[in-house]
């Protein structure tokens, strides 16, 4: 792990979360509020955690991404290209005809992404396959694919936790982005997922819980992920729906809606 | 001519098995070949794959979606994964991850799908698998075979391996007749034509496709000059050998031991009218079957020469 600056971080995660409030107004659509939650995950990932280099996206021993939640694809798509891997310039042409950035994360426009998304519950069984191959191959790669907590309702996560922590996959780390609300409302009265560490817990897995929005929390976790060995490693990453821009904040109308002209504005303000 | 001339059709193995032991053959060459299993190895016949290469071999449980997912990720990291069930589970339990982790995406996933049809007998409809091909040949840039004995099987399994991109292979579990000679070679999208003849051709894939050389017996000494056709690529469908039999039979008969709603017959209807129209008749399920010996299904259910000849005789018929 490449520890950086906490300040160099905090203005990174406010520079992705301007991004994804520009690219959804101008999309007039997609999704904000798990995009939002899931800044400060994704960018400890990408600036300390994995070893990647975007000038070799194919290198065989680098660690790999996946979003399995696809919608949030805006902090995806930000953070990716802040690293060189897309044109930042482009952000903007987001789910427009043409736009290497779909509307969910598609490897044909992409080729850097490590697998197209947007039906739920899959990226965590694509995931598993990755680690199979590099534990075969004696690959140091390390796979992170990160899951929406409306998404685990999906039956297929648990096959594939079983399967996980079966096959002692400790090269494979899990994120539940776990923002506590997904499309139609609070998870809690859609399908309520707690207790929810007891439940990876008896799968088998490692859980760790952190704060989704701590940096330094998120550092340790991660470090605690990679230290563990002999079973994979969730991390229930507790976060806001909306987080940066109050009006958004744990607001169940910004899981799949953009914001207007005037809320774009007032959003980049918070974020100043 | 590698086909045989005269097909006296000793009976061979299942293509189960022919899949099974040509897989070891392929694990001995090729170290990237994987192999997921959904608890049916025994069945699917990839236990010999298991017990040669049990670091290559993922048991997954009784988990088909998990199971195709989880190939898609192993074949975006460069192994060349196998994924076995019952056709009847893979394809629909899977369906939904074979069109979004490995259709879309282009992943270099091969799905085998054994126990097709109904000649899996006494289980019943619960595992007969007679829609596989109609969801198979949906999904844009899947490759779809299904082999009519042990020594295409044998070719098509190593076909399948070294074509880049996914494939559909599908198997039975019954012993079929052996139609080739060892040394006949095979290609994807390829259809063979078998026996030569003017009035009337039938294609076929799978067992129907040795039902169609016993119905072409009947028919020739009825004098009824019969063309007879494996078709063991549904998709890409061999349509020159199709607009071919159109042209010089003008009349065409699909067997297949599959809905008729889908599949080969479908396949072929399409490329007739978009070649040159001719009379055309379908054999195969129209709904769900039932337990039952596999010889005695496939007479209720209407898949065996009998009924080739019989679709044979309407084409001929209606040509007039």
């Amino acid at each position: 792990m490449q520890t950086r600056d906490i300040s160099e971080l905090q203005d990174f995660c406010k520079k992705i979360r301007r991004h994804i409030i520009e690219m959804i107004t101008e999309a007039k659509s997609g999704h904000p509020g798990g995009s939002l939650s899931a800044v400060e995950t994704l960018a400890v990932l990408y600036l300390e955690v994995m070893r990647h280099d975007s000038k070799n996206p194919q290198w065989k021993e680098r660690d790999r991404f996946i979003l399995g939640k696809g919608h949030a694809c805006p902090v995806l798509y930000a953070t990716m290209a802040e690293c060189g891997y897309t044109p930042v310039d482009q952000l903007k042409t987001l789910r427009k005809m043409g736009s290497i950035y779909q509307g969910h994360p598609d490897r044909r426009f992409i080729p850097a992404l490590e697998a197209s998304t947007g039906s739920l519950g899959q990226g965590l069984s694509v995931a598993i396959g990755m680690g199979l191959a590099a534990r075969m191959d004696g690959n140091p790669s390390r796979t992170y694919v990160m899951l929406g907590d409306g998404e685990i309702q999906e039956g297929q996560i648990w096959e594939a936790a079983m399967f996980a922590s079966f096959h002692k996959l400790d090269n494979i780390v899990a994120i539940v982005d776990y923002n506590k609300i997904q499309l139609d409302g609070f998870v809690k009265d859609i399908m309520e997922l707690e207790p929810l560490a007891d439940k990876w817990r008896s799968f088998g897995w490692h859980v760790v819980d952190a704060d989704g929005h701590d940096l330094l929390a998120l550092r340790r976790a991660f470090a605690e992920a990679e230290a563990t060995k002999g079973k994979p490693t969730v991390l229930l990453a507790h976060t806001i729906k909306g987080k940066g821009v109050s009006f958004m904040e744990n607001n169940p109308k910004f899981h799949g809606m953009a914001p207007t002209k005037d809320e774009c504005e007032k959003a980049l303000k918070e974020l100043a | 001519m590698a086909a045989k001339t005269k097909f006296d059709l000793k009976m061979g193995s299942a293509t189960r098995e022919a899949f099974g032991k040509t897989l070891v053959q392929l694990g001995r060459e090729n170290k990237d070949v994987v192999v997921c299993d959904a608890d049916l190895s025994k069945s699917t016949m990839v236990h010999w794959f298991a017990q040669e290469f049990p670091g290559r071999f993922f048991t997954c449980g009784i988990a088909e979606a998990n199971m195709v997912a989880i190939g898609a990720g192993l074949a975006s990291a460069g192994k060349i994964p196998f994924v076995a069930s019952f056709s009847a589970f893979v394809l629909t339990k899977g369906f939904e991850q074979l069109r979004v982790t490995v259709a879309y995406p282009n992943v270099n996933v091969k799905v085998v799908g054994t126990h097709s049809g109904i000649s899996i007998g006494e289980d019943g409809p619960s595992q007969m698998s007679i829609e596989d091909l109609s969801l198979a040949t949906a999904l844009p840039g899947f490759t779809v075979i299904s082999p009519a004995d042990e020594v295409s099987m044998a070719a098509f399994v190593r076909l399948a391996a070294s074509h880049d991109g996914p494939v559909f292979l599908r198997a039975g579990r019954a012993k079929v007749p052996v139609v080739y000679n060892p040394d006949q070679q095979f290609a994807i999208g390829k259809a063979i034509e078998l026996i030569d003849g003017s009035d009337v051709t039938l294609m076929a894939h799978g067992l129907m496709v040795a039902e169609s050389l016993r119905a072409a017996e009947i028919l020739e000494a009825e004098g009824i000059s019969t063309r007879v056709v494996d078709v063991p690529t549904i998709k890409p469908l061999d349509t020159g050998a199709v607009a071919k039999a159109a042209r010089e039979t003008g009349a065409i008969v699909v067997g297949e031991e599959h809905l008729v709603d889908g599949g080969l017959g479908v396949k072929v209807a399409q490329a007739v009218t978009q070649s040159h129209p001719c009379v055309m008749e379908f054999v195969g399920v129209t709904t769900y079957a039932e337990s039952g010996t596999p010889e005695g299904l496939l007479q209720k259910y209407g898949m065996t020469a009998a009924n080739m000849a019989a679709a044979a005789r309407r084409a001929v018929a209606r040509k007039k």
